[in-house]
């Protein structure tokens, strides 16, 4: 994939842009050729970080200010990755680094340098559908589809948590296994904010990918 | 927010000397705390010095039989350690009472213990706040306080420690070890980490500038029923109205931390004694000298009713 500019954003390109989104969509792309530039800000530090995107190597130097979700969206381009409340409470800004879900929006880009992330764009695509994904479509596991992409990295994390045997809230006693019930997922995704109210589809979506174990968790 | 210059720390006393060193400067493990108010400019450091790579990352056994804890363990790995869940299950427990599952998984040990508070007006930078601007005022008392402290408070904050963690690791006896830039380690008991607020609230612990936590060691298991009872607004993912953390011995003796209510996690080594007659003698000497507020007063019998919740489970 070659790599893509910055998107150049300014107040006036993005009232422009949404002014025009029709044919911005159908060209495929948002252009801010019109917008006037903005007075130049003061030169900022840069920094060079290293990781891996999807299985991708990304080199990127940024303001140490961005946060591994605006590097995602904004620098490469990998809008799955939804900002929501942008202070760790919503939820819509799951991915996973090193195979644990965290929220992008609170950890500096910087602080990721040789890590491997996951987001949505990586667990699955239209053409060939992650089991959860395709589980979220089957049981209406959305609305208006925001805090989705989010909902489905956790959800894929929490079943593999439950299976590793971490701990949660929902277990009578902490010593034991944990099992795949309704109750476990519900505790476990608390950290997803659905303002559409989906989240007893989400459950079921979550049972169903979990297959036999949550079978077994009812018996 | 502001803008800040970032390094990576590769080793301890180097980290600890260039925070020490720089104005303004700031350890960073976790993050999820420090960002969430820089990006609100209630935080504002001009250097931050990222701690993740000095390898403080195990659980090991002391030679005394207790646990080490790496500062920078993170929650996840904390409550889903095997003998963390055998022998301080109450560790576990007040863990996955706290946070969300992505929260946990990046939150460090140390960082939790720094967590400040959620007081509301602490986050409003167009209120007044003696924690966030000493001398600017407490907004909080005569304002909206139904979540804030009744005991341990002062004229000037009525803020409290926010963790369940920590409230864990006051009935566990847990130290706090620590680097200063010089090199010198010391080991702070938890009753005597977190500062009650006086006159300086703006403090909220005991560190001293550029001091960094390494670890945090519990003592050998004591064995017991080992509880923690959080009561909150919703049933996940909030912070504690009151919490109890309590291990209870089979003859009805025991230890109990109470969470939500003070500036530290509170407990009282007199009240503890007083754990075979009930709740109710418990908390009557526990919060002793409360000051609650009209809309906090709620917390006082809470607690009781939680404490008596968290005895009938161990007797069960």
């Amino acid at each position: 994939m070659p790599e893509m500019p910055d998107l150049e954003l300014s107040r006036r390109g993005i009232l422009a842009g949404s002014a025009a989104a029709a044919t911005a969509i159908a060209a495929g792309a948002v252009t801010s050729a019109d917008a006037a530039p903005l007075p130049p800000t003061k030169a900022k530090p840069m920094m060079p970080v290293k990781f891996k995107v999807n299985g991708e190597r990304r080199e990127l130097s940024l303001d140490p200010r961005t946060t591994l979700l605006d590097a995602l969206r904004e620098h490469l381009h990998l809008t799955g990755t939804k900002k929501g409340c942008d202070h760790g409470q919503c939820g819509a800004c799951t991915v996973m680094v090193d195979g644990v879900r965290i929220n992008s929006c609170l950890s500096l880009a910087v602080m990721h340098e040789g890590d491997e992330i996951t987001t949505i764009e990586g667990l699955g695509t239209p053409e060939k559908l992650h089991p959860m994904q395709a589980a979220f479509i089957k049981h209406d596991g959305y609305q208006c589809g925001y805090c989705t992409p989010g909902q489905i990295c956790s959800a894929v994390a929490v079943l593999d948590e439950i299976k590793r045997g971490v701990p949660s809230h929902a277990q009578a006693n902490v010593s034991q296994r944990p099992k795949v019930t309704n109750l476990e997922m519900r505790e476990r995704m608390s950290g997803n904010i659905c303002r559409c109210g989906a989240y007893s589809n989400i459950a079921e979506a979550m049972a169903e990918v979990a297959g036999d174990a949550f079978e077994e968790a009812k018996a | 927010m502001k803008a800040f210059t970032y390094e990576r720390a590769k080793d301890a006393e180097s980290a600890a000397r260039a925070v020490a060193g720089h104005a303004g400067a700031k350890f960073i493990a976790g993050g999820t705390n420090l960002l969430d108010l820089m990006k609100i400019e209630v935080e504002t450091p001009t250097h931050l010095v990222d701690v993740q790579d000095l390898g403080f990352d195990k659980i090991e056994k002391t030679s005394d039989g207790g646990l080490r804890i790496g500062a920078l363990v993170t929650n996840t790995n904390l409550a889903a350690d095997d003998r963390v869940r055998r022998d301080y299950a109450v560790l576990t427990r007040a863990i996955v009472a706290g946070a969300s599952g992505q929260l946990r998984n990046k939150a460090s040990t140390a960082g939790n213990l720094l967590q400040r508070t959620r007081c509301p007006y602490f986050y409003d930078t167009n209120m007044a706040c003696n924690k966030r601007k000493p001398g600017s005022g407490c907004a909080a008392i005569g304002g909206y306080s139904r979540q804030l402290g009744v005991i341990g408070v002062s004229d000037a904050c009525i803020a409290t420690f926010p963790g369940d963690m920590a409230v864990a690791m006051r009935v566990l006896d847990a130290v706090i070890e620590t680097v200063d830039p010089s090199g010198k380690h010391r080991s702070i008991p938890i009753a005597e980490f977190h500062r009650l607020w006086g006159d300086t609230p703006h403090q909220d612990t005991v560190l001293a500038n550029g001091e960094l936590i390494t670890a945090v060691t519990l003592p050998r298991p004591i064995g017991g029923k080992h509880l923690y009872e959080k009561v909150r607004d919703r049933a996940s993912y909030a912070y504690a109205l009151v919490s109890v953390a309590a291990i209870i011995q089979p003859d009805g003796t025991g230890r109990v931390a109470f969470g939500g209510v003070a500036p530290r996690p509170w407990r009282v080594e007199a009240a503890d004694a007083l754990l075979p007659q009930g709740a109710a003698a418990v908390t009557a000497r526990a919060f002793q000298g409360a000051t609650p507020t009209k809309d906090n007063a709620f917390k006082l019998p809470l607690a009781t009713r939680a404490l008596a919740s968290v005895i009938a489970q161990a007797k069960a």
